[in-house]
């Protein structure tokens, strides 16, 4: 099947170069950062996580999207997911590799990751995060993989992934509730020590993941013969819509308790977020996320408005550009507000800005494009065997 | 008839072993099990309001190394709290990178608004506003670092001393996030290097190994000092000023508890209920 992925037009190989070249580049400023030390990036003391564990936690949420396809498809045989399916497998394989790429890219000491095993923790809910993201990466490589080779063949898939297939269901809520629960058990963290954290990474996850795919079937339908079909569209455009309402309406009861109860540290790091953070000994004002973070809201609520009106005006380009509006929004409260915010002001309450480094944007840049890489070969020999299939049918 | 006796059999064997192992689950989840000397008493045993200091629990048993810190003689001693700090980081090799991006610090001193911010600073007199407190690992009896490690690489004690092993840490800063008091610091590049031909650790102690890149490291109460009798560096430095005592708060007859007994203390950040064993007199 994988040589399905060797034929391609020019458009596809030019793709792939460009996919590979940033790969590279990515290589290459990780090999700075190996040799010199994370200080090769902007963390510091005061905000130790910086890009790469917020676009960890991001992508965790991509790859639980995927659930929203699997999950009508073969928990209530919503048939007309069935070409979409293999996508959302396929797409949180993608999403789980560029996790645990950038929890790589963000030890000290990567040599000794495999610690974690040797040295099992319970009480570490990252020996949990570890458990979980790649037990549902295994489970989507074999689920998709199986099925998909199962369809080539022109055989219906064997019985045994049956169980597997529905475990990976609970399996995605499991990966991004644990990775929840990385954030909202720390003492003194007032930002991420709210209950409904993982209910708020769920929801986000369940937009940003199905948005995501939407994107790239409707580049697909460009590009290839692949439609994923008007009924599958039009019902992905209600699951997004409604999971991104859910999202704005968690960050609503965040915004309430802080700012009704009025506890200042309950408000100073949405303070710092969305109005900018003003140090009471200097005066100075810290304000570096705030034009992102109104950017992601503005972006949000057109990104939904845009949605439902394209569903009535059957419009494609629409849908696309509003799916990359909630897409966006969604990677900036995740995948820079949400971790990066929790660190300003520190438990001393004192500010400190993080500013990524060149060399740190380049990791990012090449695991991303890492990802992509994964997603445009699975998805390529997905559809070659879908549209081959449908010729001979 | 058999078959049903069976299930029921089944039905009962499951839910007697979630009985029993439910609780011992959830203890190894929070991190009881690391957590049981001195006040490890059991939590149902103190209910706190939310927001409330945790109470500490009773009839503790076993060591519980704690420190009292009368910020009122640093304050009539000037130079000495940084007497303390001089002595805490040369004997440790704790390297100076000249920036405060890459800053690494095991003992240092805060403004009161900042060591105590959930204590109101409105209206304070002159002396506290001007005061300096020095601050460190609070060495918790419920350390949130311990519980968040996920290669037991930062460990308590019997003693009650939380301990780093450099050699296990991957550096995942897990614990940093972890830590309400920023007492860990992280090795964000080789601390063995040099910039401009100067060192990073000015004068190399040949007794305490240097550590490598990509490690958390922090204050350790002098845990290998205390084992030949020897109190903390910057306990012996404050010398007889009575600035610092320090022992078992298990043991009431030991200086620290005395202190304790007779002077009013407070804790750094109490409502988190981590539980510091280190304690100020303002």
């Amino acid at each position: 099947m994988l040589e399905k992925a060797l034929k391609g037009n020019v458009g596809y190989w030019a793709w792939i170069l460009c996919l590979l070249g940033i790969m590279g580049v990515g290589v290459i400023c990780y090999a700075v950062q190996f040799n010199y030390g994370l200080g090769a990036t902007g963390m510091s003391r005061d905000v130790t996580w910086g890009i790469y564990i917020s676009q960890f936690t991001f992508l965790v949420g991509v790859a639980a999207g995927g659930l929203m396809l699997v999950l009508p498809y073969y928990l209530h045989h919503y048939k007309d997911f069935g070409r979409i399916t293999i996508l959302g497998e396929f797409m949180a394989i993608a999403a789980v590799a560029m996790c645990l790429l950038f929890i790589m890219a963000d030890l000290g000491q990567p040599m000794r990751a495999l610690n974690v095993v040797f040295h099992p923790t319970p009480n570490s809910m990252l020996f949990y995060d570890m458990i979980v993201l790649n037990g549902y990466l295994f489970l989507n490589v074999v689920c998709g993989w199986v099925v998909l080779h199962s369809e080539y063949k022109g055989i219906k898939y064997p019985n045994w992934v049956k169980p597997l297939i529905y475990l990976s269901i609970p399996w995605a809520v499991s990966i991004h509730t644990v990775t929840a629960f990385l954030y909202c058990g720390l003492p003194g963290r007032h930002f991420w020590l709210t209950a409904i954290l993982a209910p708020r990474f769920l929801a986000s996850a369940f937009a940003a993941g199905p948005a995501l795919l939407m994107v790239i079937a409707l580049i697909m339908k460009q590009t290839t013969k692949f439609n994923v079909g008007r009924v599958a569209q039009d019902k992905l455009v209600t699951i997004i819509g409604y999971a991104a309402i859910l999202n704005f309406f968690f960050l609503g009861c965040e915004i309430f308790v802080a700012y009704y109860s009025q506890i200042p540290g309950h408000m100073h790091t949405l303070d710092y977020l969305f109005f900018g953070l003003t140090d009471h000994a200097t005066g100075e004002v810290y304000n570096n996320l705030v034009p992102f973070m109104r950017a992601s809201v503005i972006m949000g609520f057109a990104g939904i408005a845009l949605l439902f009106f394209s569903r009535s005006q059957k419009s494609d380009s629409m849908l696309a550009i509003s799916c990359i509006l909630i897409f966006v929004s969604f990677w900036i409260d995740k995948g820079l507000g949400l971790v990066l915010g929790g660190f300003v002001p520190n438990g001393m309450e004192q500010i400190t800005e993080y500013i990524p480094t060149g060399i740190e944007i380049g990791v990012t840049a090449g695991i991303w494009a890492t990802g992509f890489f994964i997603i445009t070969v699975l998805y390529k020999i997905a559809i070659s065997v879908k549209l081959e299939n449908e010729k001979t049918a | 008839m058999d078959n049903s006796r069976r299930k029921f059999l089944k039905i009962a064997g499951i839910s007697a072993v979630a009985t029993v192992g439910a609780p011992a689950a959830l203890n190894l989840l929070t991190g009881n099990a690391h957590a049981s000397s001195g006040h490890g008493a059991p939590q149902a045993a103190a209910p706190a309001a939310h927001g409330a200091p945790a109470a500490h629990g009773e009839a503790p048993t076993g060591k519980r190394y704690g420190m009292v810190i009368d910020a009122r003689k640093f304050h009539a001693n000037p130079g000495l709290a940084e007497k303390c700090i001089e002595a805490c980081h040369t004997n440790y090799n704790v390297p100076d990178f000249g920036n405060k991006k890459d800053e690494i610090k095991w003992l240092w001193k805060m403004p009161f608004a900042n060591a105590f911010p959930e204590h109101s600073h409105y209206k304070k007199d002159h002396t506290v506003h001007s005061m300096d407190f020095l601050v460190t690992c609070n060495h918790c009896d419920k350390p949130p670092c311990v519980r968040a490690c996920p290669t037991k690489a930062t460990f308590k004690n019997k003693d009650g001393i939380v301990m780093m092993d450099f050699h296990r840490c991957i550096g995942c800063r897990f614990c940093m996030a972890a830590c309400p008091y920023g007492a860990r610091s992280f090795n964000w590049r080789d601390p063995r290097g040099s910039e401009n031909g100067v060192p990073f650790i000015k004068k190399l102690n040949h007794d305490f190994p240097t550590r490598m890149r990509g490690v958390v490291e922090k204050c350790s109460f002098c845990a290998l000092r205390l084992a030949e009798g020897k109190l903390p560096l910057c306990v012996e430095a404050t010398g007889d000023t009575g600035a610092m005592f320090f022992g078992d708060l298990n043991d009431p007859h030991s200086d620290v508890s005395k202190v304790l007994q007779s002077k009013f203390t407070i804790q750094r950040k109490p409502a988190l209920g981590t539980t510091p064993s280190v304690f100020y007199i303002i």
